[in-house]
């Protein structure tokens, strides 16, 4: 952890700018009552109202405040994603590490299975699930964590392999030291910087991935505020743009500010998963 | 002996893949199994007579064993009849016929503009390794890679058809629509799936080149004096060939269900839609059949990738 923060000093431009970015999101999240003029879902005036002081980013088809909706967003579909990303990883670590120690059978039949999980492309195959288990946040989350498992099982018995094939591990075997032991404190901790970029570049793909199944109406439900939710929301007032003036303009903006709002924590933990994947890399050599 | 070892290898890997497809087919048919409780209850409600029931349960053949029921849905399946919809209760195939033409459409009409930019712009960049290019991108690669599909979609029709007028927003399509026409009104669908997968797919060009070119022979080549053009035209092209093929088959395969998202934006009436719109009904047999297409266009895709690739590899058509 001090090691991290020593290379903090000399980071470069594009780090500070995801870290801040990821930082200001954070904030948001956890300070959305604080921060939010409104309440989240609570018709507050007129509906389809321009921007101006009392609501600065203007009001929904409900009349529900526009910015307390984007900044409850923040925790809402964020928290979801990273419940979902921890859930993912859990599981696909997990299997993974074991599958890579025990080897034999356990490993061959979860291989296959993973390949043929992974042949089905994850929006088709998270479509179909959620036909049967209908569309709860419970189901969502359990649906995309276990389809995103794959691709961190896939990751984390690759890197297990690699390391079960050192002679320290050879020896700790030797030593009679039990798998679980041997999977917490001998792999885990040499598996632990490559897992971490990993996390990033999950954690993106299943937020793009919810915000994408809630626009098209099968994620998170209303009248939770979701960013995927409020581009579905407000697509039709694209429409009724027009640049004449300054007011009609914001129409246009409406489906873009969420769709923004997710577009740029992406590019911001983008920003920071490049950053650790060259420090993790550097420092390999 | 050399013909047989590449007919192995390729029939070992259309073996695997049509495995694939066949475990497949079973995962999505066994999605109706797994429905909690009995379809004709839930679907006619606790209300319904027996005799009601029983004509439904005759109706969607639910009367026979599974196994029997996976063969005949399959067969069907093969050759295009997939059913009746639990929710219309009319004819599948007459559902997604059209519709799947369509859908096909958008995403060929994507991959003609994107394949050909991305195949020669990810080259240029290999060759001219220079770094204004590099950066821009980069640039563009992480936006492509971070901006969801219907941030991309919203700018274009804020831009290009609120803004300046030139292209319609909505892509409302239907058979008599004449080739021009559609070109022109699905114009806008094609460029945002052109966008997400155009850097990516100049990314993926560019590293392959870059890898081949790094290679000793090629720097051997050079040294002998040869030509710029005729090293990459005759010693690294026949090698280059088999990555780029992969990246195209790659991303045409990404093309393929990218487009669910981008219908629904632009309304356009595709198989994508019907996909959404049934989720959301639970119709689980349309469900199935647009699953059972996608999954298959897709896993095909991934098939005709590695087939080709092995086909194209110069080491193998010429062993020593």
């Amino acid at each position: 952890m001090n090691n991290l923060i020593f290379h903090l000093r000399d980071a470069p431009v594009s780090a500070w700018v995801g870290i801040v970015i990821v930082a200001f999101y954070a904030f948001l999240a956890i300070c959305a009552p604080v921060l939010a003029p409104y309440a989240e879902s609570v018709s507050v005036g007129a509906q389809y109202q321009t921007w101006t002081s009392a609501h600065y980013l203007g009001t929904d088809a409900l009349g529900r405040d526009v910015m307390s909706r984007l900044i409850y967003g923040a925790r809402n579909t964020v928290g979801i994603a990273l419940a979902t990303t921890f859930l993912a990883f859990t599981l696909g670590a997990s299997w993974g590490l074991l599958a890579a120690t025990l080897g034999g059978w356990f490993d061959t039949i979860s291989s296959r299975l993973i390949d043929v999980l992974m042949a089905i492309p994850p929006l088709i195959f998270a479509l179909l699930i959620l036909t049967i288990t209908g569309t709860s946040v419970v189901a969502l989350i359990l649906v995309i964590a276990i389809l995103d498992s794959t691709r961190v099982f896939r990751l984390s018995r690759a890197v297990a392999q690699g390391i079960l094939t050192m002679d320290y591990i050879e020896v700790a075997r030797m030593r009679g030291e039990g798998m679980f032991w041997l999977i917490r404190k001998e792999v885990l901790p040499n598996a632990a910087a490559p897992l971490i970029a990993e996390f990033g570049l999950r954690f993106c793909f299943v937020f793009l991935f919810i915000s994408a199944l809630s626009f098209l109406g099968l994620g998170i439900q209303p009248p939770t505020a979701d960013w995927g939710g409020m581009v579905r929301e407000s697509a039709k007032l694209i429409a009724f743009a027009n640049f004449s003036s300054w007011e009609s303009a914001t129409f246009g903006l409406a489906p873009l500010l969420p769709a923004g709002a997710i577009a740029i924590l992406t590019i911001g933990v983008n920003l920071v998963v490049d950053w650790v994947l060259h420090l993790s890399s550097g420092l390999k050599e | 002996m050399n013909m047989n070892s590449i007919q192995s290898i390729i029939l070992k890997r259309l073996f695997s893949g049509l495995l694939t497809l066949w475990i497949v087919t079973v995962i999505i048919f066994a999605a109706i199994e797994l429905l909690p409780g009995d379809i004709a209850t839930e679907k006619l409600g606790q209300a319904a007579t027996p005799e009601s029931l029983a004509a439904f349960r005759e109706k969607f053949d639910l009367n026979r064993p599974v196994v029997e029921r996976y063969i005949s849905w399959l067969g069907g399946a093969v050759t295009g009849d997939f059913g009746i919809s639990l929710s219309n209760q009319r004819p599948i195939s007459e559902l997604i016929g059209q519709r799947t033409a369509n859908t096909f459409f958008l995403a060929g009409y994507a991959a003609s503009i994107a394949v050909p930019i991305a195949v020669i712009s990810g080259m240029m960049a290999a060759l001219y390794n220079g770094s204004v290019f590099d950066r821009v991108l980069s640039g563009t690669t992480l936006a492509a890679i971070s901006f969801p599909e219907f941030f991309i979609a919203y700018i274009l029709i804020l831009v290009f058809s609120v803004g300046l007028g030139w292209f319609p927003s909505l892509a409302n399509v239907d058979v008599d629509t004449s080739l021009g026409e559609r070109l022109y009104k699905t114009f806008l669908p094609a460029m945002t799936l052109t966008l997400i997968v155009l850097a990516y797919m100049m990314r993926m060009t560019r590293a392959a080149i870059l890898n081949l070119l790094a290679l000793p022979y090629i720097e051997m080549a050079h040294l002998k004096g040869i030509k710029r053009w005729r090293v990459i035209a005759v010693h690294a092209l026949p090698n280059a060939l088999a990555p780029i093929i992969n990246v195209i088959a790659l991303n045409l395969a990404y093309l393929i269900v990218g487009v669910v998202l981008v219908e629904v934006v632009f309304v356009y009436p595709g198989l994508g839609q019907v996909l959404v719109d049934a989720v959301s009904n639970r119709d689980v047999t349309v469900v199935q059949a647009a699953c059972l297409i996608f999954a298959a266009t897709y896993i095909l895709l991934n098939l005709l990738a590695d087939i080709l690739s092995i086909i194209a590899n110069p080491r193998l058509l010429h062993p020593r």
